[in-house]
């Protein structure tokens, strides 16, 4: 168990050299650059700004500096917002990243697993078809649609929340739901088929047998095994809320860094970019790494594959 | 491309033996039937069909969707146009069918891109095994942990919002899965008697795995080509919404959708309708996907 989070943490760091790497020069090779867009800036203040920042050396040698600071945990200044560092911006916005993707992750959990247990237990029943087709219509209308859907009815319908912004707990409300919603009907779908296959199994007859009450039997001993597809879907889950915060921060206009990193990959500001990207495959390197392990050390199982 | 839906005439392989070939038949023609029993899957393939149609022919009997008509302006759904109008005075409806047409167009291309290199990769992976398979899963497994989205993001805003890069960036991303699949099949029929046979009668290593593996796991691919295709027209989709996939005067369902959403406040169709029928799109795929999952028993679950 040790040598295995052991080797996996050794195999993240080539992963984050090639992303790094193959973001950095990406970037680099693109026609245009951060200054261009500047209206009217005389060649001369172009040099001078390049050679502020440094672009005027050789790509090897800025490569080689950007890597040095980063090994010290600098992401460089921003291009594009004179005066900040990308640390800076950073440590501004990714809170509220952070805070919407973590309700709605719970609010998944909570609402997918909940559905889906009530529709194993109750199998083939008007509650099943409910859940089982909430889950499939939660897939199909995607968050882009959904989230303006409840903005037209809960904001400018009923007026009960703000259509936007991101102030009270209540402005919380129609974008942790609206992220957490796709989401929540991926987890219903597994745990309802991940129910259903542990609900057949001979332990539970076993525990049913022994006098186990109802509940007993599904909480105690079903869900163990029964949420195992769960946590492997949580890796790409969680990619998948990090990724979604772009739309739904553009849509209810928060603050955070998903729409940070949309504006600064189209303002070429390099180094936000490039610091964006580095935070959000660690968080999701990371991440994955981390249910990995929680899945072998629920599933001793998978310890011999 | 594999036809999507399995006729039961449909000889898997020009390459079996009159004994294989009965077998294929019924396989095939039992998996069509237990697809028609089930009703969701019907009703999925029907509207796909309809949808189909319509986008591919009734633009040429819509009035164009780059009509303007600013006088007009926007207009609530009527006799005149069914769906409304937008605030330039164009037919909504035909906007969706045009729009329709690049949506699919993209789901169709990028998923062939991904079912390309995912049934290629995963049927070298499986069919030579040892350590280059290891080798080639450790890559699927590394990549498999890579933001793509944000990949595709990038690709998108730095080298142009061309369309074709467009199509070949998604279906980069989407066939990790495919890869996998196809592998698992392989190394389950790589032992089997009539591989065996056309090893022994001399045939290449080529030939082996496209004329007489991959035919043989026709099955599980079409399944999960069927559901790829809603993953890729929901990652236009999504691209588009931002402002970096389908580009004006093109238009998606993407891109009505982010129109849609910026003028809801007044003229809710713009979003009703074009969000609608996105969703009953990916509605349709999924649940003849499911079908013909369930149809042709693929052990194989989703991931």
């Amino acid at each position: 168990m040790l040598r295995f989070t052991f080797r996996r943490l050794l195999q993240i760091i080539p992963v984050l050299w090639i992303i790094i790497t193959a973001t950095f020069f990406m970037i680099r090779f693109v026609p245009g650059g951060p200054f261009t867009a500047e209206k009217a800036v005389t060649p001369e203040i172009l040099r001078n700004l390049e050679a502020h920042y440094g672009l005027d050396k050789p790509l090897y040698r800025q490569y080689f500096d950007y890597m040095g600071s980063l090994l010290r945990g600098d992401l460089g200044p921003s291009f594009k917002y004179p005066n900040r560092t990308v640390n800076e911006i950073i440590g501004d916005k990714l809170p509220t990243s952070l805070e919407l993707g973590f309700i709605s992750l719970a609010v998944a959990l909570v609402l997918g697993i909940t559905l889906g247990t009530l529709a194993a237990i109750k199998r083939n029943t008007w509650l099943d078809y409910v859940c089982s087709s909430s889950a499939m219509i939660g897939i199909c209308v995607p968050t882009f649609v959904l989230g303006p859907l409840f903005v037209l009815t809960f904001a400018i319908h009923f007026q009960w929340l703000n259509a936007s912004g991101w102030y009270g707990p209540s402005d919380r409300i129609l974008p942790c739901l609206t992220l957490g919603c796709v989401y929540a009907a991926y987890i219903a779908r597994l745990t309802r088929g991940g129910m259903l296959e542990v609900l057949n199994q001979d332990y539970i007859r076993t525990a049913r047998a022994k006098g186990a009450g109802e509940l007993r039997v599904v909480f105690k001993h079903a869900m163990r095994g029964g949420l195992l597809p769960v946590i492997s879907f949580l890796g790409p889950g969680i990619a998948g809320i990090l990724t979604g915060s772009f739309v739904i921060e553009t849509i209810f206009q928060i603050p955070g860094l998903g729409r940070e990193f949309v504006n600064s990959a189209f303002n070429r500001d390099y180094t936000l970019v490039l610091g964006t990207v580095i935070l959000y495959a660690t968080l999701i390197v990371v991440l994955n790494l981390v249910v990995d392990i929680v899945q072998i050390w629920l599933n001793p199982k998978l310890k011999f594959e | 491309m594999v036809s999507l839906s399995p006729s039961p005439d449909r000889i898997p392989s020009p390459a079996v033996t009159p004994e294989q070939l009965e077998t294929g038949n019924s396989l095939w023609h039992d998996a069509w039937s237990r697809l028609r029993k089930n009703k969701l899957a019907v009703f999925g393939g029907v509207t796909l069909i309809v949808l189909g149609l319509l986008c591919g022919i009734g633009p040429f009997f819509t009035q164009s969707y780059q009509t303007q008509n600013l006088d007009l302006g926007a207009t609530p759904p009527s006799a005149a146009h069914w769906l409304g109008t937008d605030t330039l005075g164009r037919d909504l409806f035909s906007r969706i069918l045009f729009g329709g047409r690049i949506s699919i167009l993209v789901g169709l291309v990028a998923t062939f891109v991904a079912l390309a290199i995912g049934v290629t990769y995963g049927a070298v992976s499986g069919f030579f095994g040892g350590k280059l398979d290891a080798f080639m899963m450790r890559i699927v497994d590394i990549m498999y942990a890579l933001p793509f989205t944000i990949f595709v993001i990038l690709l998108m805003v730095f080298f142009g919002r061309n369309i074709f890069l467009l199509f070949f960036a998604i279906g980069a991303v989407e066939w990790l899965t495919m890869a996998r699949i196809v592998r698992g099949q392989i190394m389950t029929i790589k032992k089997m008697e009539y591989i065996e046979a056309a090893r022994a009668l001399g045939l290449g290593k080529r030939r082996i795995i496209f004329r007489h593996m991959i035919p043989n796991i026709l099955g599980p691919i079409i399944v999960y080509t069927t559901l790829t295709i809603p993953a890729v027209m929901l990652l236009e989709a999504f691209l588009s919404f931002l402002g970096l996939g389908v580009q004006p005067p093109m238009s998606s369902w993407g891109v009505l959708i982010k129109d849609g959403a910026e003028k809801m406040e007044e003229f809710w169709w713009l979003l009703v309708f074009p969000g609608g029928v996105f969703s009953l799109t990916l509605f349709s795929l999924n649940f003849l996907g499911d079908g013909l999952r369930d149809a042709l028993d693929v052990r194989s679950s989703k991931d």
